[in-house]
């Protein structure tokens, strides 16, 4: 085998391998860390007006990202409104923030799931790149000075349990 | 000695490769696969063509017991009758109905599912029983999902009126696939089988033809075949989604096969979906293959299915969405409807000596509830 | 001689490519919160199971070729 193709098989083959161990390397994984401030963000609600996380300090405050278009997103919503009924008299609030490309498909989800706690429309995933979610559905639960505590990703059935015992746990 | 130590180096780089990709292919943490939703499926199929009938219905019925196991049950049924071109010039045209029981579980654990089947199908003449076993696994944050499958067939083969024949065939299928996400609106999977038969592979029934005088066939009684496919599905948005596909297929028979398949689908308000599919394949004959064998061979066959031709399909299918409630239950009644051209290079109908071709019809009503 | 040669030629190379490999994190280039296209039903691989299973058994009874068609399961096996 002459120089100038040794060269340029080595070339061609690093190319390769490193691309392979790249992606082994690669791996999803949030920013958002607990114990971090959570990143503020304001958005505009289904029934019209803006909706502010930092409006929210003092409160526990859980965030939901959900789309019309994942099953499991689908099945937890009528858990969380049932957190948001039991618990929004002791100061807790839960905003979902639907990542929809059509807002309207939202309202129409919504509305049939019987939602009662502020739906939130991020069309333009701002809110997603900017909590960096690596799964859908995702849960961040923050406590009342704004830090994150908690943060779920997926939706299993018997989830809410625990999402329970933490918002509890920061109400008190 | 640089040799060895250079080697040496290139083994421990390769396990530190080979640990950071199981790294990767180790199950994320709270990520989570669904279970195949529930549903109930009846479909009423028939195929039309070359002197053959075959109709019947088939059911489907899914459900999921406590959120971790799906059991699925399946039956299929096949009224044919066969007025073939090899059955009317070598016999006479007959009936017959082939029953088919399956059931599947299919489990899902963190990024992973599980799937283990069972299928039995009965003809008076021909039993086979399939066991199979599907795992698909999700990795690199849900853009690629990996899938590997192992099928096993035994087949007993008997012959009408023929108590004294009796015989086996096993059948053993490899499956791997990888399906990739590559952007926000396009798809692509690539698919590897490696199939393995052994046994009798052949018809009792079918004649192959040796200087012009016809004599039972003979197949070997192996065969071991690999096949390579990629598909590509794109969305275009308001004007829906296109899909285009290729499979190469050799084997031991030296047969080999290319197949290309094309298709677009599109919303047409809230309730109608329409697809229009077309599909070319092109095959080399068996090399024990011949129309009329000019010598004397161990194998011969004048099996069709193994002679040099080409078929050419095209076909549309209307989707009609009856009741829809996002999240709780969707029912589709869908109609199907493709005609494929048969066209053989050595095959002849040995009532004229010309070449053989038909068209056949494939016509599909299906009606699917899942909740 | 000639195979000896040719082993370490492949070591050689083997090793220099790995080595001079800096490794860049590849994410996920597709969020999530992106796959709402690739979520709806004509983008799926296979859509319905039993006009797909009719459709199988069909090429398989009348074609030589069989597999990597990405049906689940095994085929009939019937003559």
């Amino acid at each position: 085998m002459n120089t100038p193709t040794i060269a340029r098989r080595a070339f061609a083959l690093r190319t390769v391998a490193c691309v392979v161990v790249a992606v082994a390397a690669g791996t999803a994984s949030s920013a958002i860390a607990p114990q971090a401030q959570a990143p503020d963000f304001s958005l505009h609600s289904m029934s019209g007006p803006n909706m502010r996380l930092q409006d929210q300090r003092g409160r526990v405050v859980m965030v939901n990202f959900w789309a019309t278009w994942c099953a499991p997103c689908r099945q937890e919503m009528p858990q969380l409104n049932r957190l948001y009924q039991k618990y929004r008299s002791a100061g807790f609030v839960l905003l979902g923030v639907n990542v929809d490309d059509d807002p309207s498909k939202a309202a129409e989800v919504a509305t049939k799931l019987g939602v009662t706690f502020p739906v939130l429309l991020d069309p333009e995933k701002n809110v997603s790149k900017l909590y960096d979610l690596s799964t859908m559905p995702s849960t961040v639960i923050i406590d009342r000075d704004g830090k994150v505590r908690y943060v779920h990703r997926g939706y299993l059935a018997g989830y809410e349990d625990n999402y329970e015992k933490q918002i509890r746990e920061l109400l008190k | 000695m640089a040799a060895t130590r250079a080697a040496i180096g290139l083994w421990h780089r390769l396990l530190a490769l080979l640990g950071s990709l199981l790294g990767v292919l180790a199950p994320a943490t709270s990520r989570a696969v669904d279970l195949p939703g529930d549903k109930a499926e009846a479909l009423v199929h028939s195929y039309f063509g070359g002197g053959v009938n075959a109709y019947g219905p088939a059911f489907l019925v899914r459900k999921s017991l406590m959120d971790k196991v799906s059991l699925s049950g399946t039956y299929y049924l096949d009224a044919v009758s066969n007025a073939s071109i090899d059955v009317v010039t070598t016999a006479s045209k007959y009936n017959e109905t082939r029953h088919e029981f399956g059931l599947s579980a299919d489990y899902v654990y963190r990024d992973a599912q599980i799937t283990l089947g069972a299928m039995t199908s009965h003809e008076p003449d021909y039993v086979a029983n399939t066991g199979n076993i599907d795992v698909t696994q999700e990795v690199f944050g849900g853009m690629t999902t990996v899938a590997f499958g192992f099928t096993k067939a035994s087949d007993k083969v008997g012959k009408k009126n023929s108590p004294e024949f009796s015989d086996h065939a096993h059948h053993w299928q490899y499956r791997f696939g990888v399906t990739q996400i590559l952007t926000s609106r396009w798809l692509a999977s690539l698919n590897f089988d490696a199939l393995s038969d052994d046994g009798y592979l052949g018809s009792p029934y079918r004649s192959a033809r040796v200087f012009g005088a016809f004599v039972p066939e003979k197949n070997p009684r192996t065969r071991s075949s690999r096949a390579a496919k990629v598909k590509l599905i794109g969305d275009l948005g308001s004007f829906g989604s296109i899909n285009f596909g290729y499979r190469y297929y050799s084997d031991t028979w030296d047969i080999k096969a290319h197949t290309a398949e094309a298709g677009w689908s599109r919303y047409f308000g809230e309730k109608w979906l329409a697809d229009i599919f077309a599909r070319y394949y092109t095959q080399t004959h068996a090399n024990f293959y011949s129309d009329n064998a000019m010598s004397e061979t161990v194998y011969v066959s004048r099996n069709r299915q193994l002679s040099t031709f080409n078929d050419i399909g095209l076909g549309a299918r209307l989707s009609y969405n009856v009741r829809r409630v996002p999240g709780r239950y969707d029912v589709k009644l869908i109609g199907t409807y493709e005609y494929t051209n048969y066209k053989f290079k050595d095959f002849t109908d040995v009532r004229t000596g010309e070449l053989y071709g038909y068209g056949a019809n494939i016509i599909q009503v299906y009606l699917s509830a899942t909740y | 001689m000639t195979m000896l040669r040719a082993l370490a030629g492949a070591a050689l190379l083997g090793a220099t490519l790995l080595a001079g490999c800096s490794v860049p994190k590849l994410e996920p280039w597709v969020k999530p919160y992106e796959r709402e296209r690739l979520a709806d039903p004509i983008m799926k691989l296979s859509r319905d199971s039993l006009p797909d299973k009719h459709f199988e058994h069909v090429r398989d009874v009348r074609e030589g070729a069989r597999g990597a068609t990405g049906v689940q399961g095994g085929g009939c096996g019937c003559n």
